[in-house]
């Protein structure tokens, strides 16, 4: 069965792929991925005010105490070299790059327009093979409009498209007034792809403590439907790829994704929960059920069932939440 | 030959620099001042730098320096070249090696920051007391004056060694020198390899010890040849002062730089001339320069080589027509005929003359000047020559001080002064915290480095180590500076926080027309107001120029948090004019792109913003002609402060101990206690402020403050009457206590702010938990109503001691007697010690190892233990660094004598006093607070009966009836001592089986002299000397420990569990034999934030690093299993607890893959060693 697939302008043999997460760290276990067939891997993301923290820190805990006291104008041994930079994430890149044959996607997650280009700029040096920017935000501040909110990652994508050569996608959160719109704009700016969605880390309550506590939980099969719509919805309206990413755990859940749209499935919870294997299985899932329904290849399911090639697209919209509304029966 | 760079750095990283290219093995023990010479060693040798003969040199830290010198002498023997540094008692320590390498004609060159040693009080300052001691060993002594010599001195005393084979300790003024920044030019490795040619290494090192050519060295002699054999080395003494000669006109061939092995500079027929060695010789050359031009004949002699003392050429470097001599001596010995030099050039002059060698007979006379860096100014100097214009020159004289008992001092007139007039002169005052010495350092880099001006820095420091204030000298002029003393007429002052305006009289220094410059949240129109009568007064009267900046608004908007540094030295440049504006920025910013390039970009635009902000916020003040303050600068100390620190104590606060007379002194050192109380020093900027609402009165905030700035107290309603308003009371909640009040004070003047009360506070507002029952608050409002509150809180009653619980909470209900230490904000390791001092500290005597716990616990004006009103505490001494386990157990021996003594008495006083009274003495169950209280009334009945009798043993027996009550012996230091240079009589001590409480305050590094690493220091941990990650695991000091079986240890972490710290005091003081407690103690060398301490203690302790135990003996009598552990197993990952500390992070940004390794190791082995107590703590034990 013929499964391949363009995402980002990069041919792959199939979507499957690894999602960003903490997987691809490891070496050992990227060579696992590829061995389970993932046909790209995507690496986790570089934060910007990560390495921005890490570098002020690092520098007050070092400093703040120097030249204080006669018996010890330091407290702390001074390295030849600092790597508070993206060193180490641009040295992952190149180790990765060595160790298998499939494409890289570099992952980028930043704050201010300076931190991407330069970021965006080194990883692409370090070989990446494209580059998926992150755009997770809370937008927590009243003052700032969704316009802005917009505005500002249009800019970021026009700037790193002006910087980098290879192929560019947007993570982007469910959380926009207007997705659709904003995602033809994203094209607009120069995005080559998008990648739906981002995840978002919800803290948790302590009740006895009275704290957020920090927790991340993994995606089930139930987390791709919000996907499943918005791949149907933007599907034919923007050019470029759509990638899923969250909730594909078995092969009928890349079908759909597929179906509704997807160039390329990003698995991540099913690899962290089975094992990089679970990968290859979702595969011959996917090729099998193809199989048994005679398809050609997996082109022929591509946006089958999105918004404008749907036979019952209400399903998608505001008829079917009137629906299932008016069906529920105390 | 590549030409030499001109660079600025210091005295200890000029010497290092020559000593690193020209040695193949390094041994060394940290000891302030000479510590930056083996950082710079071991941070070279891990940087991959070679010396001049291609190989990285191998440098090792010892447990001692008496560890040190042995590996050296080693070393030396093996054949290798080798050097060390070091200073004060670490220089005593290698004396009994000195003996050997120089019995043995070792060539071998030792540098040394000279440094006071203690005596009646420890100096970490500089002086000649240290090297002094060295004079019997054998050893060739060369002196420099300054930072370029240091540099150069280090390359003749390595090649001199050579030839000589005479081994060498070369030295300098501690702090005057070694951490002087002067613009000097560098030797590089062309002139070091002509210095020290491949042929002389090659002899030395066919004497290396090999079983090749097998020989032996370190026999033992007998009378029969021992005496001859110690002659046979005398030629090479002889020969040595020619050979140093020789290697100092080689010098001057490849450099220009001549030096001789006695310097005169002077007139050529100077009648008066002083004799100097070290910095006071540039102090001296610069005051001589000024006497010429007045037509005076005086001299200088400048004293090089010290030993072997060169009689003919020593002789003959003094002036024919010399009169009149004046040796001065940086050290006292005290009973001596004259101090070192002093003698020495006596005898010179006598033997010269019987030799030959001179007809000179001068008048001769020495003095004492600049003891533990006294100031030694060319005001003093003048003083010494014109007491040699006396017809009776005043003989064995001191100068700098005033000596009103002994008349020894010569007046001199501070404001003489001889600097030249195209000398900059700048003070800086700033905070530790804020970088300014740091900026400094930048700013004379960028004077020195990028113009033709020399350059000079000096920095004063504060002996607290929380809120510490740094005061900068600089000079800038056209030629280099020998002004090696204070600036004491500034054309520059920069007050960099306001407060110190109202305790520091800086503008003192500034001369007529000086800037002045202020960071203010003042505006230029707002600020005049503000100042004090005496600030106002100076810059009318002295018409400066005065700008001001709100630099921490400028800090707050572009990032910068409390760093202003880098604002305040824009502003320097903007206004002093050393340097074109426009051009100085452009300085500044490289110097930020190099200091900060390879850190971090982020970090170097921020600084750039700060930089682009500052001269918009720089405003020049438009000054009155009139003074129009009323407000007086506030005095000092409070008016109900006694005498003594009025007098004394107060001056020093004020930064003017200068000016006390030798008579304002106790003359043994000993001190009253508890005046930390007096100096309020305001330094917090957010204190907690208390909700009694919502607190639920557990006292774990009073258990965690590091500086006892926050107590509870639990009284009758009663005491209520006339309380201040704002004075806040609840009822209390427990049974205990029922219908009594309870209240949590704030000392709002004494706390610095660290917040770890309300880190550790768990009581939340139940609908907005971000508020707790104490929070972080601006404490300006609060200072003055709190002030008064805390000082009705003081007078409440203290906790009836015979009825409170000893738990967490009620131990907080205890007085406690230590307080508001110079600790840093945060400290880890005093809430132990306050502890120690609420459950014991009214019969505790603390023998206390040199470290941060002996300088907060002891380095005056101010310390911290203090008294009960019964005038009852703990009696405190810090006998030496290595030494503190026997100290201890000494103090221990002498009070069990006086017990035993008394006891003795008591009986054979028995017919006198009553079988009922000496019984009830000699059994009484000291156990609890109720006993020692019985027993201390017992022994004041005894008092009065002893009052009767006319038996003589009624009067020894009166003298130490106080020892009929129990006595506390604590043995307090930090893990470099226990662990490390006193660890061999600690185990001495513990093995003893002695009744003596060790607390060892583990931070898992040397703290005090700044980060280097210790046997406790933890797999996978940077620190100096383990610099790419300490590779192997913490010493288990608790486990060796309990291989005796007869000591109780505990490990304890307050952070993680209170309760059991609480209870492991209580045990280890119970039990009558030998103690450890093993404290983990969170410290700033561990780079986070210390509001977090306990946060991260929890961590220590759930991820296993910090498995908290008690092992008591005394059950083991009972059949039970003497181990208990009171941590549960391994909750979190080893990853999560160090990740957060920046010892451990710096390794993984450094080396991940190495540090990946090193941390699953850790895991491993932490987890291993978890599973070892966990097992034995489960043993079935068989009873006695």
């Amino acid at each position: 069965m013929d499964l391949s697939t363009t995402y980002l302008g990069l041919k792959l043999a199939h979507p499957l792929m690894a999602g960003a997460s903490p997987l691809v760290d490891d070496l050992g276990m990227v060579k696992r991925l590829e061995d389970a067939g993932a046909s790209a891997i995507v690496m986790h993301s570089l934060f910007e005010e990560q390495i921005t923290r890490e570098q002020e820190g690092t520098i007050l805990d070092m400093e703040l105490h120097a030249e204080s006291n006669a018996e010890a104008l330091s407290y702390f041994p001074t390295p030849d070299e600092f790597r508070l930079g993206p060193e180490k994430y641009l040295e992952q890149i190149m180790r990765l790059k060595a160790a298998v044959s499939v494409p890289v996607i570099a992952s980028l997650n930043g704050t201010t327009p300076a931190g991407w280009l330069h970021h965006g700029k080194l990883m692409e040096q370090a070989g990446a093979d494209a580059l998926e920017l992150n755009t997770y935000y809370l937008a927590t501040d009243p003052a700032e409009t969704a316009a802005a909110v917009e505005k500002r990652t249009l800019d970021i994508v026009r700037a790193v498209k002006s910087e980098v050569k290879i192929p560019v996608a947007v993570k982007l959160s469910p959380f926009f007034s207007s997705l659709a719109h904003f995602a033809v704009e994203l094209e607009a700016a120069g995005a080559d792809g998008l990648v739906l969605f981002n995840r978002f880390f919800q803290p948790d309550i302590d009740v006895e403590a009275l704290e957020a506590t920090p927790s991340l939980q993994l995606s089930s099969s139930a987390d791709l439907l919000l996907r499943l719509r918005w791949l149907a919805i933007l599907h034919g309206h923007v050019k470029g790829g759509l990638a899923v990413t969250g909730g594909v755990h078995t092969g009928l859940d890349a079908l759909k994704a597929v179906m509704a749209g997807a160039s390329a499935v990003q698995m991540v919870s099913a690899l962290l929960l089975h094992g990089p294997e679970r990968l290859a299985q979702t595969r011959a899932e996917l090729t099998e059920w193809l199989e048994e329904h005679e398809y050609d290849s997996l082109q022929q399911a591509l946006g089958s069932m999105s918004l404008q090639k749907c036979p019952n697209p209400q399903a998608f919209t505001r008829a079917n939440y009137m629906r299932i509304l008016n069906g529920w029966k105390p | 030959m590549s030409p030499r760079v001109m660079k600025t750095l210091d005295g200890n990283e000029a010497t290092a620099s020559v000593a690193h290219r020209l040695s193949e093995v390094i041994a060394i023990y940290p000891i302030t001042p000479s510590s930056n010479m083996g950082e710079w060693a071991d941070e070279w040798s891990s940087q991959g730098k070679v010396n001049i003969w291609k190989t990285i040199p191998s440098v090792i830290e010892m447990q001692s320096e008496g560890g040190a010198a042995g590996a050296v002498h080693g070393a030396l023997q093996a054949g290798s070249l080798t050097t060390t540094f070091t200073a004060s008692q670490g220089l005593l320590l290698m004396i009994p090696n000195m003996y050997k390498i120089a019995g043995e004609l070792t060539p071998f060159c030792m540098h040394v920051s000279a440094r006071t040693l203690a005596t009646h009080a420890l100096s970490i300052f500089g002086d000649h007391s240290d090297v002094m001691s060295c004079r019997m060993t054998g050893f060739a002594m060369l002196s420099s004056d300054s930072v370029q010599q240091a540099h150069d001195f280090a390359a003749i005393a390595h090649a001199a060694t050579l030839r000589a084979r005479v081994p060498f300790l070369h030295f300098f003024d501690g702090f005057r020198t070694s951490h002087e920044v002067a613009k000097i030019e560098i030797l590089n490795d062309e002139d070091l390899r002509q210095m020290v040619p491949d042929e002389l290494v090659a002899t030395f090192r066919k004497s290396a010890l090999t079983p090749d050519h097998p020989m032996i060295r370190g026999t033992a002699q007998n009378p029969d040849t021992f005496f001859q054999a110690r002659e046979a080395c005398t030629p090479y003494y002889a020969a040595a002062p020619a050979l140093v000669q020789q290697e100092m006109d080689r010098f001057a061939k490849l450099t220009g730089r001549q030096y001789r092995l006695y310097e005169y500079f002077g007139h050529p027929e100077a009648e008066r001339v002083i004799v100097a060695m070290g910095s006071g010789c540039d102090v001296t050359h610069e005051y001589v320069e000024h006497a010429l031009q007045q037509g005076e004949k005086v001299g200088v002699l400048k004293v090089r080589l010290y030993r072997p003392f060169a009689i003919p050429e020593f002789v003959r470097a003094l002036p024919a027509s010399v009169k009149k001599l004046a040796v001065l001596d940086r050290c006292k010995e005290p009973g001596a005929p004259a101090d070192p030099m002093h003698l020495d050039v006596l005898a010179a002059l006598r033997q010269g003359r019987e030799e030959g060698h001179t007809t000179l007979d001068p008048v001769v006379v020495g003095g004492r000047y600049g003891l533990s860096s006294k100031e030694f100014t060319p005001a003093m100097v003048k003083a010494v020559y014109d007491n040699l214009a006396q017809d009776r020159p005043k003989n064995h004289f001191t100068v700098g001080i005033v000596d009103d008992i002994s008349h020894s001092s010569l007046t001199y007139d501070p404001a003489f002064d001889v600097e030249p007039k195209d000398v900059t002169r700048a003070l800086f005052y700033g905070l530790g915290a804020d970088g300014t010495v740091g900026a400094n350092k930048n700013s004379i880099k960028i004077i020195a480095e990028e113009t033709p001006n020399y350059g000079q820095g000096y920095f004063v420091y504060d002996s607290k180590k929380s809120g510490a204030i740094t005061i900068s000298h600089l000079r800038f002029g056209p030629r280099p500076i020998r002004s090696a003393y204070l600036v004491t007429k500034a054309n520059f002052i920069a007050c960099h926080q306001t407060s110190f305006l109202d305790k520091y009289e800086m503008l003192e220094t500034a001369v007529p027309g000086a800037t002045f410059l202020l960071n203010t949240p003042y505006g230029p129109d707002a600020v005049w107001d503000t100042l004090p009568v005496e600030v106002q007064s100076a810059i009318v009267e002295k018409q400066l120029k005065f700008y001001v900046i709100d630099a921490y608004e400028v800090a707050k908007n572009t990032g910068m948090g409390v760093r202003i540094n880098t604002i305040m030295q824009t502003c320097f440049f903007a206004i002093s004019g050393v340097l074109p504006r426009e051009e100085a920025i452009e300085q500044i910013k490289k110097a930020i792109k190099k200091t900060y390039g390879k850190k971090g970009d982020a970090i170097v635009q921020k600084n750039f913003v700060a930089v682009d902000e500052t001269l918009a916020h720089l405003h020049e003040v438009k000054v009155p002609a009139a003074v129009s303050a009323t407000r007086k600068r506030p005095p000092m100390v409070a008016d109900e402060a006694p005498d003594f620190v009025k007098r004394v104590t107060a001056v020093m606060m004020e930064g003017k101990g200068d000016l006390l007379p030798v008579s304002a002194f106790p003359v043994d050192g000993t001190w009253p206690v508890g005046t930390t109380k007096w100096e309020k020093r305001n330094i917090a900027l957010e204190i907690p402020e208390w909700d009694a609402g919502i607190c639920i009165q557990c006292n774990k905030c009073a258990m965690a403050c590091p500086h006892a700035a926050i107590r509870a107290k639990v009284y009758d309603p009663a005491e209520l009457a006339g309380a201040p308003g704002t004075f806040k009371a609840v009822d209390y909640k427990g049974p205990e206590y029922k219908g009594q009040k309870y209240t949590i004070q704030v000392a709002p003047e004494d706390c610095t702010g660290c917040s770890l009360c309300v880190a550790i506070c768990p009581a939340k507002d139940k609908s907005n938990p971000k508020h707790k029952a104490i929070d972080m608050v601006p404490q300006a409002p609060l200072r003055e109503p709190e002030a008064a509150n805390y000082k009705f809180f003081l007078d409440l009653p203290e906790a009836d001691r015979t009825t409170v619980k000893l738990d967490v909470k009620g131990s907080q209900f205890l007085e406690p007697l230590f307080e508001y230490s110079g600790a840093c904000s945060g400290c880890g390791e005093t809430p132990y010690l306050k502890l120690l001092t609420q459950l014991f500290g009214d019969r505790t005597l603390i023998a206390n190892a040199t470290g941060c716990s002996s300088i907060y616990g002891g380095n005056l004006p101010t310390t911290p233990y203090t008294v009960n009103k019964d005038g009852r505490g703990p009696a405190w001494a810090n006998s030496l660094f290595e030494d503190n386990a026997e100290f201890g157990l000494g103090l221990r021996l002498s009070v069990d004598k006086h017990q035993e003594f008394a006891l003795e008495l008591l009986h054979r006083l028995a017919p006198s006093l009553g079988d009922d009274l000496v019984s009830g003495l000699a059994t009484a169950d000291q156990a609890t607070e109720a006993g020692i209280k019985t027993q201390r009334e017992r022994v004041a009945a005894l008092r009065q009966k002893l009052a009767g009798l006319a038996d003589p043993e009624a009067r020894i027996l009166n003298d130490l009836a106080d020892y009929l009550v129990d006595k506390s012996v604590w043995v307090v230091g930090g893990d470099g001592w226990a662990y490390d240079i006193g660890y061999g009589g600690l185990d001495h001590v513990l093995a003893s089986g002695r009744n003596v409480n060790v607390l060892v305050l583990d931070t898992e590094v040397y703290s005090n002299t700044g980060g280097q690493a210790s046997k406790s220091t933890p797999m996978g941990a940077g620190a100096k000397f383990a610099m790419a990650g300490k590779t192997l695991p913490k010493k288990d000091l608790g486990m060796i420990a309990m291989t005796y079986g007869g000591i109780y240890v505990a490990k304890v972490a307050f952070g993680s569990r209170d309760a059991q710290t609480v209870k492991a005091f209580l045990e280890a003081e119970s039990y009558p034999g030998p103690s450890l407690i093993i404290a983990y103690s969170h410290c700033i060398a561990h780079g986070y934030d210390l509001a977090l301490g306990a946060e991260q203690q929890k961590l220590a302790v759930d991820s296993g690093h910090w498995p908290l135990f008690r092992f008591d003996p005394r059950r083991t009598e009972k059949g039970e299993n003497p181990l208990q552990l009171d941590s549960g197993t391994p909750k979190v990952s080893l990853g999560q607890y160090v990740r957060n500390e920046t010892r451990y992070r710096m390794i993984e940004q450094a080396h991940p893959e190495a540090f990946k390794q090193l941390l699953e190791t850790s895991q491993h082995e932490i987890t291993s060693r978890y599973s070892v107590y966990e097992q034995l703590a489960k043993l079935t034990m068989p009873g006695k």
